[in-house]
């Protein structure tokens, strides 16, 4: 008689949930205590009940749940809260992981393909945490020539510029970790470091396929870097401004795809190129140069490496939606909620518990961060789906795309944008405001 | 110190402005082959062709093995192809025993043929997609090489390695509903590859990148004896189906597919024209086929030829691939030679590559129907 699974014992079901716990409590007192008590030394505790709420007196929470929601609230003031989890790199890292969910789905049904199905039970939902595992268990190698330090921190250093760009980024009206008044300065200055990130980690790497891959990204973003940034002057010459909120602000009634097309195109196509994605992919051509830069990253900073790309892809979109897709404006189809649940609190339950509002959470913020979402999803979409439809283009083709065609078209549409200022139709003083 | 270096090879210098690349055995780009590719910035200056990591002995082993049991291992090289490569071996044989074949037999032999070629060219296609990024393109085929498979599995009962040739016909019969199913199946299979036109063939991508890149001029292919669809590309019109034809192809109604440019576009384009023509060749062949009748002619238990040889060939999926056999009068074979087509097509690919940029390489690399297991035997 033989059988895989062992039998079921109870003692040994008690003994390892007794084990699970004990390890809970284990890691929760040595790691997770220790970091709560660091993270609310930084944080400028509130006032509550004429009590200035220290770290100490912030753990009573968990003897009194009613404490939990203003410390909530004072939590959602600080820039940790924004820089970590809102509109920094919470919110795009959960927007990027459902990017490459869908995209493996999207691309999957292009191909008469499945696509993930197993992991998670319902359509793969738990890949791409599967595959974070996976690469996290993966040894790192290090090539024996390789400069270790920049080695090492180059992937970092992509994550990184990609958070920088992130809290550029502003999702619903005040809610950016650095609201600019040079904000697309910013970006193009956040851009500007992505080819010197590539280009120090495939040199570091020592390497002959990473150091041909990093030559193509060189040439590929520089050259695409200046068509990207003349196709966004026509935004800033008919605004006024160089800050993202204000350029939203000033798309209220129209979006500015509709006056410069031409520069959204443009704009578009210079993404594609900036992110490294089909059919601009050069950098990465698998069957030219093996895996481009890429080729001796290896687990986790491989992760790394992908997690910033998606994270720049977000961002990019995010760019997209805020300068030619009005950001979050649009019409108002959150459902409203009474006020004083926001200022007064709710009173539920059989005991009465009283919870108090939250003033942060208005209508107005939810239904801008829900146009925002929504508006980027789309950008990102359809971003994903020229991977379906083209090979990969040749180098010479994409110097010559970018240097020919793409130049000339943003002299276009900055054309496009004085002839509109200065007859008068849009700009400071137009006919249409 | 120097160091005494093996005669040969030689030290890059610190100062080359010429980089050396190792494309394969262990690259996405390359199949069972090494590339060895000197590179100066973007250009290919030389390109050394290394092919002989999967030699296996075929030729050495079919001399220790009687006839028939030559057949399952002689289509190891391709087992993709592999009622085309048992072809060859069939029909020398069949001339050294002295065995006639059946007539429908030889229809079946066609079929299967046909189907087995568009088995190939599905895979050969679904490679030439990825290669140049385009990953649907690897798809598709993929999963349209199922409705091939399917008709081939119900021929004879295996889905990849068939050894469905025996000298004297085929194994078995087909099944008995075979005929409205592989019209049916063959009908569906050329809608989709009308599709291939859209996605694939007219994309602007596709053709800026390849149009142009590695020509290969008339007088240049039959010099440096290219074959197949290579050779068809580059405008000459030699198709052994047609200009030597064997069991019933001079009773079909085909063309030869022929395209002018000599690129890759035309040496990628050739063999997709080429699977339109196999369903037509298919359909034509279960028109004219005996509805009944043997399929395979009883040898004897252990059959001897004579003191003779034979050398018959045929068009395989990479052009045309011949069988030389020679009897000494035992059970079995004397000498086995396979000349196949990967390896003529392989001659032709330092010429092609030297001057390209680095990013064609893969364009024109496997634009030249270049099976590598098949090349090292």
């Amino acid at each position: 008689m033989s059988s895989i699974a062992p039998e079921f014992r109870l003692s040994r079901f008690v003994a390892s949930l007794t084990d699970l716990i004990f390890w809970v409590i284990v890691i929760f007192t040595l790691i997770g205590l220790p970091i709560v008590f660091i993270l609310l030394f930084y944080i400028k505790l509130p006032v509550i009940d004429d009590k200035l709420l220290t770290p100490y007196l912030a753990l009573t929470w968990l003897a009194d749940p009613s404490r939990t929601l203003p410390i909530i609230k004072s939590l959602m003031h600080t820039d940790f809260f924004r820089i970590t989890t809102f509109p920094g790199f919470g919110f795009a890292a959960l927007l990027a992981a459902g990017t490459i969910y869908i995209e493996r789905k999207l691309l999957a049904k292009m191909q008469l393909r499945v696509g993930p199905l197993y992991c998670g039970k319902i359509e793969g939902i738990l890949q791409l945490m599967g595959d974070g595992l996976k690469l996290i268990s993966k040894e790192i190698i290090i090539p024996a020539k390789a400069d270790k330090p920049i080695f090492w921190v180059a992937p970092l250093l992509f994550v990184g510029t990609a958070a920088a760009f992130i809290s550029l980024i502003p999702v619903a009206p005040g809610w950016v970790v650095a609201d600019l008044d040079v904000g697309l300065l910013a970006v193009f200055a956040v851009i500007g470091f992505f080819p010197i990130i590539t280009i120090l980690s495939s040199w570091s790497a020592n390497s002959k396929f990473p150091f041909i891959g990093g030559i193509r990204a060189l040439h590929q973003m520089v050259s695409f870097e200046i068509p990207l940034i003349l196709s966004l002057l026509g935004i800033v010459i008919l605004t006024g401004t160089l800050n993202l909120t204000e350029i939203v602000e000033s798309q209220q009634h129209y979006w500015w795809i509709i006056f410069m097309p031409i520069g959204a195109i443009v704009f578009f196509t210079t993404i594609l190129a900036e992110l490294e994605r089909i059919p601009f992919d050069l950098p990465e051509a698998e069957s030219e140069i093996v895996a481009g830069w890429l080729t001796e990253f290896s687990g986790m900073m491989y992760g790394l490496v992908q997690l910033g790309s998606y994270l720049k892809l977000y961002a990019f979109a995010a760019l997209f939606t805020i300068l030619f897709l009005g950001g979050w404006n649009g019409p108002m189809i959150w459902p409203p909620f009474p006020q004083e649940i926001i200022t007064e609190g709710i009173k539920m339950g059989p005991i009465t518990m009283h919870v108090p509002g939250l003033p942060l959470l208005d209508q107005e913020m939810l239904n801008g961060t829900l146009w925002f979402t929504i508006k980027t999803i789309g950008v990102i979409l359809v971003i994903l789906l020229p991977r379906g439809v083209f090979p990969r283009i040749r180098i010479d083709l994409l110097l010559h795309t970018g240097w020919y065609k793409l130049i000339g078209l943003s002299f276009v549409n900055i054309f496009i944008a004085l002839a509109l200022v200065y007859a008068g139709v849009l700009g400071p003083g137009g006919l249409i405001q | 110190m120097t160091t005494s270096l093996p005669p040969g090879i030689q030290l890059e210098k610190a100062d080359d402005r010429i980089m050396t690349l190792n494309v394969g055995p262990q690259h996405p780009g390359s199949g069972h082959m090494r590339l060895i590719i000197k590179v100066d910035g973007d250009y290919i200056v030389s390109c050394d062709p290394d092919p002989g990591y999967v030699h296996r002995g075929e030729e050495k082993m079919a001399e220790y093995r009687n006839y028939i049991q030559n057949i399952p291992h002689l289509e190891r090289p391709v087992i993709h192809d592999s009622c085309n490569i048992l072809y060859p071996y069939c029909l020398a044989v069949e001339d050294l025993l002295g065995i006639e074949v059946p007539e429908r037999a030889k229809y079946i032999r066609v079929i299967a043929s046909e189907l087995n070629r568009c088995v190939y060219t599905l895979y050969w296609l679904a490679i030439y997609g990825i290669f140049l990024g385009h990953s649907t393109m690897f798809m598709w085929p993929m999963g349209d090489r199922e409705f091939c498979i399917d008709l081939l599995e119900a021929m004879s009962g295996a889905r990849v390695t068939h050894a469905y040739f025996v000298p004297g016909g085929v194994r078995n019969d087909v099944p008995a509903n075979f005929e409205d199913r592989c019209l049916r199946q063959i009908d569906y299979f050329e809608k989709r590859l009308k599709q291939y036109e859209d996605i694939f063939y007219q994309n602007p991508v596709l053709k800026q990148r390849t149009e142009g890149t590695g020509v290969l001029s008339r007088i240049d292919a039959i010099r440096l004896g290219t074959t197949g669809s290579v050779l068809r590309s580059a405008g000459v019109d030699f198709d052994v189906r047609k200009k030597e034809p064997y069991d019933v192809y001079d009773n079909l109604d085909f063309q030869t597919q022929v395209l002018k440019e000599g690129d890759s576009y035309a040496r990628s384009r050739v063999p997709y024209l080429d699977m339109l023509e196999s369903c037509r060749i298919i359909k034509d062949a279960l028109k004219k086929m005996p509805k009944s009748g043997s399929v395979r002619t009883k040898l004897k238990p252990n059959p001897k030829g004579g003191n003779e040889e034979a050398y018959r060939r045929v068009e395989s999926g990479r052009g045309s691939l011949g069988m030389y056999v020679v009897s000494d009068g035992k059970p079995e074979p004397y000498r086995v030679k396979i000349s196949v087509g990967s390896f003529r097509n392989l001659i032709c690919m330092p010429y092609l590559l030297k001057g390209e940029k680095l990013g064609n390489m893969p364009a024109v690399y496997w634009s030249l129907n270049y099976w590598p297991v098949e090349a090292d035997r």
